[in-house]
């Protein structure tokens, strides 16, 4: 009896420990946002904070060169999107790539030594060409998004050739002959490990399927979207949560998920987001699926393409918010000019409402 | 003499194997094994089996074995038959309604066909296994109690996976077969149709379910309580009250001003049980079909309270921008 107790007691442990194994030592930490009682609030582990600090460091930038004296094209050949730089400009713009996105292989990775730096002979270089360019949109036409910060390559790319965080369309996973795969109901790595569909990316961050899904009359009216909808835009709000490391009450007043009138400012910038995302994949990405070596490119031969987690990497905002762009003025337009652009400090932690943003110029892919 | 007042159960009779009375009008005899055991002792009577089947509980086992085949089989091709990750993904696995584009005609049956199998033979099983509920109760005299509590949660399982359909014109508003799968259908039901929490049929089937708890909790306490004083013969004590009885109800009478009777205490039960699901089937019913978002028709009604808001006011982006 005595030892039946005791194995009892050991199960009873055993089990316990299993099942607050992935548990958070409490006391977490939370932050008001919202009108008391309403519960929008941030929850965060303390414990946490000083990992999410360190991995969102920014590198210090390469000191300011003056915007005088001969341009990139003039000097250089087959500078298609850089070419109004300064010479100076130029080559601190290139040492900061490297260093942002290739700082173990150097040149190389974009130039083949020997060959000179006008060949277009590697994909990688074609591939900085464009990324330049999406780059220089998001901060010129998507400031309801990225405004107050800004985003250089270091935002997504952190050191590595790719981002750590793409994604590809989802061919879905295995199931048996004559089964018809409905893209749900696994283990959603997208979906934060819930059982919601696996690829909520292809529909709303390259097509651009209607995100709303709540009905908008008291009583019925016989529009309205099928249930079934509402689980996929409720696996994009899990990407949403898990990439930015925030709860829904971020962006929404839990008792009326769908109302904006109640929601937070941050949702509106989400809306934005959403829709450069989309510009992104659409514009930028795909186009170069077509020079992308094989092993660039997902099970359905498509590119590596982005979605929330690709910047914010677990932070409210990517780098926590650091202004990254005010250093590298060259990345902030289109068609690079050579006067600055007045980047405006981050003061507060709340982005600027929507009301402010309105008369602001959109980029394309909104609908 | 044994004394019984614990929260476990710590007393134990040890009985010789007992078959039951015979019943009139049955013509099967109970089979299956006969046992004891002590851990079952532990929960309740420690004898097991024989048990009573019957043409009705051996169709309702057939049926719900048909159903339970069905979609576990499914289950099992959606990871192309891979043991490892049918373990694995089990609580994820799930056999999904058809989709809207099928409205109520029959899908595919790869695509929902299987799923509407399942459903009708998982509701024959269920139904089946309730006429056996109320012919057995009737076969050995009992009231039937039982098989209208049991009615109740049919009516709710109906309304989600029959009734509501139906009446949305779609079997894609139906549940899934799934464990998470079916909470998470759960969660965006709630979503789509503006927060169940402003349904005031919800509200009813919680106040019932979380009253059911309490009262479950009051009267076992109540019992276990006064077991000392004969309590355990409750039933007795409904027409024939005994210092037990009497001790309960002042407890009750004089901590809050009124109390139950040995009778009524066990009616407020049922009531409570029964009512869960009648309201809570009433609650879904009426999501969709008649209310189209719970929060608007809360506000509509006043249900809902204003807060002031915090930093200046969100539009929907999509007034602002304009049509672009």
């Amino acid at each position: 009896m005595k030892t039946l107790t005791t194995k009892l007691l050991a199960t009873v442990g055993l089990g316990t420990a299993l099942m607050l194994g992935g548990c958070e030592m409490p006391p977490p930490e939370s932050t008001q946002w919202g009108y008391r009682g309403t519960g929008m609030e941030g929850v965060y582990n303390p414990d946490r904070l000083d990992e999410l600090a360190a991995s969102n460091i920014v590198p210090e930038a390469i000191p300011a060169v003056p915007a005088v004296g001969p341009k990139a094209k003039d000097i250089y050949q087959n500078v298609e999107v850089l070419g109004d730089l300064s010479v100076g400009e130029f080559t601190r713009l290139m040492a900061a790539i490297t260093q942002w996105v290739s700082p173990e292989e150097g040149c190389n990775y974009c130039h083949v030594a020997g060959e000179g730096f006008a060949a277009d002979t590697l994909y990688t270089k074609k591939v900085a060409r464009v990324m330049i360019q999406m780059t220089q949109n998001a901060n010129e036409n998507w400031d309801q998004h990225v405004g107050g910060a800004g985003v250089t390559c270091y935002t997504c790319h952190r050191g590595q050739n790719v981002p750590e965080y793409v994604w590809n369309i989802n061919p879905g996973h295995k199931v048996a002959g004559g089964m018809k795969n409905q893209m749900q109901n696994v283990s959603s790595v997208a979906a934060g490990l819930s059982s919601l569909p696996v690829d909520p990316f292809t529909p709303y961050l390259l097509d651009d399927r209607n995100g709303r899904h709540a009905g908008t009359t008291a009583l019925r009216d016989g529009g309205g979207v099928s249930l079934k909808e509402s689980e996929w835009g409720y696996s994009l709000m899990m990407h949403f949560s898990n990439s930015l490391g925030v709860n829904c009450t971020y962006c929404h007043n839990s008792r009326a998920f769908s109302r904006w009138e109640e929601s937070s400012p941050q949702r509106v910038r989400a809306w934005h987001g959403i829709r450069m995302v989309r510009e992104m994949n659409n514009d930028y990405v795909d186009p170069t699926t077509d020079w992308l070596p094989p092993h660039r490119l997902g099970k359905l031969g498509d590119a590596q393409k982005v979605n929330c987690e690709t910047c914010h990497q677990g932070a409210y905002k990517p780098l926590l918010g650091a202004n990254v762009i005010k250093d590298y003025p060259n990345l902030a337009r289109l068609a690079a000019q050579e006067t600055e652009m007045p980047v405006e400090e981050d003061t507060t932690d709340m982005p600027e409402p929507a009301a402010s943003m309105s008369d602001m110029t959109t980029g394309g892919g909104d609908q | 003499m044994i004394e019984y007042q614990n929260i476990f159960t710590t007393v134990q009779v040890s009985a010789p194997d007992y078959a039951g009375v015979p019943v009139e009008d049955t013509h099967d005899d109970r089979t299956g094994i006969l046992t004891h055991s002590y851990w079952m002792g532990k929960l309740g009577d420690a004898q097991i089996g024989p048990i009573y089947l019957g043409p009705l509980g051996v169709a309702a086992l057939f049926t719900g074995t048909v159903a339970f085949l069905i979609i576990g089989l499914n289950m099992f091709a959606s990871v192309n038959w891979d043991p490892i990750e049918f373990v694995r993904q089990l609580f994820w696995l799930a056999l999904e309604p058809p989709g809207p584009q099928y409205g109520l005609s029959f899908p595919p049956l790869n695509d929902g066909g299987w799923w509407l199998i399942a459903g009708a033979f998982l509701t024959l099983s269920i139904l089946l296994w309730w006429w056996r509920t109320f012919a057995l109760a009737r076969n050995y005299g009992m009231g039937n109690q039982m098989a209208w509590a049991f009615a109740a949660a049919i009516w709710l399982y109906l309304v989600l996976g029959f009734i509501r359909p139906i009446l949305m014109g779609s079997w894609s508003e139906a549940v899934p077969f799934g464990i998470f799968p079916h909470l998470d259908w759960t969660a965006a039901f709630s979503l789509r149709y503006g927060n169940l929490f402003y349904n005031p049929f919800h509200m009813w089937s919680i106040f019932f379910l979380y009253g059911s708890a309490v009262l479950f909790a009051m009267h076992g306490a109540t019992i276990l309580a006064t077991s000392r004083y004969g309590a355990d013969r409750e039933i007795d004590q409904i027409t024939d009250r005994g210092t037990a009885a009497e001790r309960g109800a002042l407890f009750w009478r004089w901590t809050m001003g009124f109390n139950a009777s040995m009778e009524s205490i066990h009616k407020w039960a049922w009531w409570f049980g029964v009512l869960t699901c009648v309201t809570g089937g009433i609650g879904i019913l009426l999501t969709g079909t008649v209310v189209e978002n719970w929060y608007l028709w809360g506000m509509k009604h006043g249900l809902v309270p204003t807060y002031p808001m915090i930093g200046e006011a969100v539009v929907d982006p999509l007034l602002t921008e304009g049509a672009q």
